[in-house]
């Protein structure tokens, strides 16, 4: 009867998109829009992966470079560089890919979890790990890129790094 | 239970209850000051039975039978079965207090009921003639230490019937304290043959013991709903020892006839007021939103309208000009949401007067004027205090007692005049006395303890006015020995800052003083100076700039600590450079290069290093929050032209962090 339900249980539809030669899913349904790159407006006293703010409709919105964010380089940003606009609790903020391939359907069943990989991505971002057309796809958890916790971590340090500014 | 959920109307209830304590203040006041009116002591009683009835029906117990022994001594009034009085006016503005520090816990869900209530309702209840003087007798104990209750509960028969349980009320008077069952007993109602025995009719009695400190307003509570459906008695179990007995009425001191020719505008705006604005503020923003979003588009256009080719002109200007005229009427009436007037501030004062006059045994006549003028609710919740704090002083400082008053040849009432108006893109708020004004002797003395003037150096008036909006400047010892007004005046001014506002003081000796607070019409929209630094944009709030200078590279000095001061006007001014501060690439480095912004917080100035001035232009502000979180030095964010982000400047934020640099 429990294997009835999980095979019952409707797909995943997840958007894909490539960073560093690897595949990455978010669910579909936190995406809001795809657009490409535009000059932002650089916030002071943010950690280098938050590239900074720019005019979404009148929205002030985040934008996020996962390369940085997974402590990898990023080489230019130009036209082709993609970034999804994704909305979690309200809160929009925008993520900078290499670029984006497929919307697929992940049946939640096959879903495996990420094992330690003591790799680039630190796997506290990831739901899990799913295979599609032979290929793995890292199911990203999108609401985890943006915790709280960071952000109060953050808010902590930065008296701090302010200090070493004033000083220097 | 019921399966409707009444928590979900407990706002609603919270709100239209402090609306009708509003109206019963304003018509108490209005009746004090002498108003005849009946419509008064019906608006009144109708504003307390709609809080009563409310209370009761979501389960606020407590505050409902506060409100009803209120409600009783209002419907004397109401019949003329009792006169008003100063006394009865009183006590009745303290019930309003009380029930309104009630709501307040209410809605916190904190427990309701507390010393001082009890001792009011007691009170309360005393002064309430005829029918319900029994249970004054048994509540004029309640005061004391009570040890606990005895309860005397006998069911009517069809009490099961109503839907009541028994055993579900001495549950909840468990809660409340021990309880002991004294004796059950089978009433008489009870048939003799156990065959004719129904069920569903209930036969017994109880006495019961509650232990323990509670409130007599906590066991009413559990009876409420038993109205007619049993015989109840609750006598108190009290100590020997206990019982003072509790003042008749209110001994406050009632001043004679001065105060009857005082206007307090009518108790029809107060009623009708407050309750135009219930839309959702996120419903507000979303339109604002979209009134920036058409702001853009037109300075979009204007943009491309200075570049055009010459033969499309005429036609793009005319569209110009109408977008613009939708744009300025969009974003009137969508700023007209926001603006509420006034008066909801000005309410609070005829009480505030009223209590003070008693307190320090001055007359005052309170004058308003432009209660109607409208203000963004944002400004409007925020001016509440400082405007408080000015009045407050003005009646402790500034007015004289009458018989100093009278020694001066003046009329013994002192007059307080609040007055709002529009003046520009600015709301203008005045308070003047007619008062003793600014004690400038007192305050130099002051000053020169205190190290902020040199002995001996002449000051102007406008100087001497100057020092009482000086941080720290007042003590709690200078509030009773100084006759001019520091207490706290530079907290005034910096919420008044915060406001994007300024406030200043006139003062004539022997005269009065008027203070005068200038406000922007809405905080959504400011007057900025856009900057430049590297590739970013940067505003500058222009209310907060002194000056805007370039120096010469021999005019900076370094100190210790690699921190850079300049000479500007008799002092040594530190040097921000806001490349530095906000980490910006690519900008001027070179001061001789790039312009210093003198800018002031609190008093304090610094200056800003930026490499070019870009313009002034008006900034639609955005919150850096709504997505993002708060940056340090920065207060928000806005579009330009161009569609880009430019961050503002936070003037405070940058001025502590200059403070700070200079500390290190």
């Amino acid at each position: 009867m429990y294997e009835d339900k999980r095979a019952a249980a409707p797909p995943l539809q997840q958007l894909t998109f490539s960073l560093a030669d690897e595949e990455y899913g978010v669910d579909i349904l936190v995406v809001r829009e795809i657009r490409s790159w535009s000059r932002v407006t650089r916030i002071p006293q943010t950690p280098d992966y938050v590239l900074g703010v720019l005019n979404l409709r009148g929205a002030i919105v985040p934008i996020m470079d996962l390369r940085l964010r997974f402590g990898l380089q990023r080489e230019s940003y130009g036209d082709d560089t993609v970034v999804i606009i994704v909305a979690i609790a309200e809160r929009l903020f925008g993520i900078v890919v290499d670029a984006v391939s497929d919307v697929v359907d992940i049946d939640p069943a096959a879903i495996k979890p990420v094992p330690d990989m003591g790799a680039v991505v630190d796997t506290r971002y990831l739901k899990g790990l799913a295979t599609h057309v032979e290929r793995m796809v890292m199911l990203l958890d999108v609401e985890k890129l943006m915790r709280p916790e960071d952000v109060e971590t953050l808010d902590a340090a930065l008296p701090a790094v302010q200090d070493v500014e004033v000083a220097a | 239970m019921s399966a409707v959920d009444l928590t979900q109307f407990h706002k609603t209830f919270f709100e239209e209850s402090r609306e009708g304590l509003d109206a019963m203040e304003a018509a108490l006041l209005a009746l004090d000051s002498g108003s005849t009116d009946h419509e008064l002591v019906h608006t009144i009683f109708r504003a307390a039975h709609s809080i009563k009835g409310g209370a009761a029906t979501f389960g606020f117990a407590d505050v409902a039978a506060f409100t009803h022994v209120a409600e009783s001594l209002l419907e004397e009034v109401r019949s003329e079965r009792r006169a008003v009085d100063s006394g009865l006016i009183e006590v009745l503005l303290r019930s309003v207090d009380c029930m309104r520090a009630m709501l307040e816990r209410s809605s916190l869900g904190q427990p309701v009921a507390d010393a001082e209530s009890e001792a009011l309702r007691v009170e309360l209840v005393q002064l309430v003639s005829g029918e319900i003087a029994a249970p004054a007798v048994a509540a004029a104990s309640l005061v004391a230490p009570v040890s606990g209750w005895n309860i005397a509960f006998t069911a009517l028969p069809h009490l099961l019937q109503t839907g009541n349980d028994p055993l579900r009320l001495f549950r909840e008077l468990q809660q409340l304290g021990r309880l002991e069952v004294v004796r059950a007993f089978i009433t008489d109602s009870a048939p003799a043959q156990l065959a004719e025995l129904d069920p569903s009719q209930c036969h017994l009695g109880w006495e019961l013991h509650l232990h323990g400190a509670v409130a007599r307003g906590d066991v009413d509570a559990v009876f409420d709903w038993l109205d007619g459906d049993c015989e109840l008695t609750i006598a108190p179990m009290v100590e020997p020892a206990a019982a003072d007995a509790v003042p008749l009425t209110s001994d406050a001191p009632v001043p004679p006839a001065a105060s009857a020719s005082r206007p307090i505008r009518e108790t029809a705006t107060a009623s009708s007021e407050g309750s135009s604005i219930r839309v959702g503020i996120d419903k507000v923003d979303a339109l604002i939103n979209m009134m920036g979003e058409l702001v853009i588009t037109q300075s979009m256009l204007s943009d491309i309208g200075e570049k055009f080719e010459l033969s499309q002109l005429g036609r793009l200007r005319d569209g110009l000009v109408q977008l613009e005229r939708a744009t300025r009427e969009l974003q009137e009436s969508v700023m007209r949401i926001r603006m509420l007037p006034i008066a909801s501030v000005f309410n609070r004062f005829p009480r505030l007067v009223h209590d003070l006059e008693r307190k320090l045994d001055k007359r005052v006549r309170l004058e308003l004027h432009g209660e109607h003028t409208e203000l963004d609710k944002t400004v409007l919740e925020k001016i509440g205090d400082p405007l408080v704090h000015l009045v407050r002083n003005a009646i402790d400082h500034g007015l004289e007692s009458p018989a100093q008053r009278k020694a001066a040849g003046k009329p013994e009432t002192g007059t307080l005049k609040l007055n709002a108006y529009h003046e520009g893109g600015n709301i203008v708020v005045q308070i003047s006395d007619d008062g003793a004004g600014l004690n400038h002797a007192a305050i130099v003395a002051k000053a020169q303890q205190r190290g902020l003037v040199a002995a001996g150096q002449e000051l102007s008036d406008a100087e001497v006015a100057e020092l009482i909006f000086q941080p720290g400047f007042s003590t709690a010892a200078q509030a009773t020995d100084l006759s001019g007004r520091g207490v706290g005046m530079d907290v005034v001014r910096r919420n008044v800052r915060d406001l994007g506002g300024s406030v200043g003081v006139r003062s004539a000796s022997g005269k009065g003083s008027t203070f005068t607070i200038t406000l922007p019409l809405t905080l959504a929209i400011i007057d900025g100076l856009v900057t430049a630094v590297g590739h970013e944009r940067y505003i500058v709030p222009l209310t907060s700039i002194v000056e805007s200078l370039r120096l010469r590279a021999d005019a900076v000095r370094k100190i210790a600590g690699g921190g850079e001061v300049f000479h500007f006007r008799d002092e040594y001014l530190p040097i921000m450079r806001l490349h530095r501060a906000f980490a910006c690439s690519d900008a001027v480095t070179d001061i001789e290069r790039g312009i210093v912004v003198v800018i002031e917080e609190d008093g304090r100035r610094v200056g800003l290093l930026v490499d070019d001035l870009l313009g002034q232009q008006q900034a639609v502000v955005k919150s850096l929050e709504a997505h993002y979180r708060r940056v340090q030095g920065i207060s928000g964010a806005t579009i330009l032209s161009d569609g880009s982000v430019a961050l503002i400047v936070d003037v405070g934020g940058v001025v502590r962090l200059g403070q700070h640099r200079k500390a290190a």
